[in-house]
């Protein structure tokens, strides 16, 4: 995150292409592309054929690539899915509001504002610290464990709650970077126009602060995404436990396959997406030859 | 032509059922001791789940053992004594019996497997057939349903009364299934990874039942749930349902511990451990 802050024109030397384009790019032409298909062929076969032949293949393959458990199981692990879209989609929107607000608190200047920047620390030392599945287990059936009238038994409120919690630690860190890298004169500037302290963090920081870590943010967004299935422990039936019920079932892991391609299918776009924002944003910089 | 096609068929599956004949009726000779293909060589490796629940294992658990709540080796509990029950007929003494921690979900995983045979009340599947080798039965069991005394579902009587309520069972049993195929729910059951979450969740309030096999239930109310009840037994589905010990697919042992579990069943043994461990697992009023 820090590599992202204080950048300034002609420091760098942007390369053209998108790094992401560039890291795929073979380099050196037709002759290159050439050599990179035939390197690939090459080594894909390899691994192709080490697995295949490998001793217990036949039973790997009977017990994880069963083309009729995969049809007879996606419909239902397909239902459940949506109750992992639900999760995060809530999630999401909570943590991004939170998490802002634990990283104003700590970007808090002057020694009055001392406890809440300390508050916003030991938060988010503590749920960064705490494995996630810990925080899911405990609140999940802690809470409702105390009988409390109002005080909801849906595991799936739980397990947002959960999710709220621990994302919220990570996120506000990514906040607090993008905080930081925005340049102190910018303050001092805004502020030496006349705008108070809060319209200086609303209207110069925050927006510039954003903006850079959103490629960050969404990292977090698709750790959110495949986080969900640990709500599966509280007795939610997502995709995950769906996929465990059907491999419980028929003691073949087919099921789990299906359940992992229904994750892939939603966090490989939006890992498509953040590179593409990566480089409209590199792109925008370029153009306006300035940096951020 | 057809015929001829059939007739080779044919041919195969006579071979194969005099295959599965002598299989299960191996010759003694392939049973003695010291020909057997064991995981660690001169013991019998018996696997199961930690902790060890009551009934299936019992007399508690020692100091500095590994084990929760009891320890298999103690030779109490149904499936501790049943299991020291074949060892004994396979020519084991109590110390060349050695028990290894198996999750559910490592009996069934592909590759070289850490047991001889895994005893945890792993009910019979066709599905699972194909994967692992079953022993024959060593337990008919049936399914029950615990409930928290003065809920709504405290007053039903029947299988269809059950539907509007929140059932919970637990990852990897057929109670699960169970509740899906015959009670068919109108809301999502919930389903938890291990006991434990399964029981805090009926504490909680945030299921109304949990389905369980019946020895199971008679432990969750008397020791794990205050103020619970077995709600009631289901009938038996056709065919019925029982439990096996787990083998590694076309292990040889399977066979041999089919003899031994034959002779326990033929000379009473295997009634009389069931009379001792499972007696309180028979006075549940039958829902329909």
């Amino acid at each position: 995150m820090a590599s992202e802050g204080d950048r300034r024109a002609g420091l760098e030397v942007e390369p053209r292409r998108s790094r992401v384009i560039a890291a795929l790019n073979p380099g050196g032409g037709s002759r290159g592309v050439a050599i990179a298909l035939v390197s690939t062929a090459v080594f894909l076969l390899a691994v192709v054929f080490a697995i295949t032949h490998a001793p217990g293949w036949h039973e790997v393959k009977r017990t994880f690539f069963d083309w009729a458990y995969f049809k007879a199981s996606l419909p239902e692990i397909s239902r459940a899915f949506l109750l992992n879209v639900k999760i995060f989609s809530i999630a999401e929107c909570f943590i991004l509001a939170f998490a802002l607000f634990l990283a104003v608190l700590r970007s808090l200047p002057g020694p009055v504002f001392f406890p809440l920047r300390a508050l916003a620390i030991v938060y988010a030392d503590f749920f960064r610290g705490v494995p996630t599945i810990l925080v899911i287990a405990i609140l999940g059936f802690g809470a409702p464990g105390l009988q409390m009238s109002g005080v909801p038994t849906s595991t799936t409120f739980w397990g947002i709650v959960a999710l709220v919690l621990v994302y919220s630690a990570y996120v506000s860190e990514v906040y607090r970077a993008g905080i930081e890298s925005v340049h102190p004169s910018q303050e001092a500037a805004a502020r030496s126009l006349g705008l108070t302290r809060g319209q200086t963090l609303r209207k110069v920081i925050l927006p510039q602060a954003v903006r850079r870590v959103i490629p960050p943010l969404l990292n977090d967004f698709i750790g959110l995404q495949k986080d969900t299935a640990l709500v599966g422990t509280l007795g939610a039936v997502e995709a995950f436990q769906q996929s465990s019920i059907d491999t419980n079932a028929t003691f073949n892991y087919t099921a789990y396959l299906a359940a992992a391609l229904l994750f892939v299918a939603i966090t490989i776009p939006l890992a498509r997406f953040t590179d593409w924002l990566i480089a409209r944003d590199r792109r925008r910089r370029q153009a306006a030859g300035v940096a951020g | 032509m057809p015929r001829a096609r059939v007739l080779p068929l044919l041919a195969a599956g006579i071979a194969a059922a005099v295959a599965a004949a002598t299989a299960s009726g191996a010759p003694a000779a392939s049973c003695a001791k010291s020909s057997l293909n064991l995981v660690s060589s001169g013991t019998l490796t018996i696997g199961t789940d930690n902790p060890a629940y009551p009934p299936w294992y019992a007399g508690g658990s020692p100091k500095g053992s590994k084990w929760k709540i009891n320890d298999p080796s103690t030779g109490k509990g149904f499936e501790s004594a049943i299991a020291y029950a074949v060892a004994k007929q396979l020519g084991f003494t109590k110390s060349e019996v050695a028990w290894t921690y198996v999750p559910f979900n490592r009996s069934f995983a592909p590759g070289k497997k850490s047991f001889d045979f895994d005893i945890n009340q792993i009910s019979y599947t066709p599905a699972r057939a194909k994967v692992v080798t079953f022993s024959s039965s060593y337990y008919d069991v049936n399914q029950a349903v615990v409930v928290l005394k003065g809920t709504k579902i405290a007053a039903v009587r029947s299988v269809a009364g059950l539907r509007p309520f929140k059932l919970g069972a637990q990852l990897g049993t057929t109670s699960y299934d169970f509740i899906k195929t015959r009670i068919r729910p109108s809301q999502q059951p919930a389903v938890f990874p291990q006991n434990a979450g399964a029981v805090q969740a009926l504490k909680n309030h945030q299921i109304d039942g949990l389905v369980v096999d019946l020895p199971t239930s008679f432990y969750v109310t008397a020791v794990q749930v205050p103020n619970s009840k077995v709600l009631g037994q289901f009938e038996t589905s056709r065919g019925g349902e029982h439990f096996g010990m787990v083998f590694s697919k076309g292990n040889p042992l399977a066979a041999c511990v089919d003899q031994a579990l034959a002779k326990l069943r033929a000379n009473g043994t295997l009634k009389t451990i069931q009379r001792v461990w499972l007696a309180k697992a028979t006075g549940a009023p039958v829902l329909k």
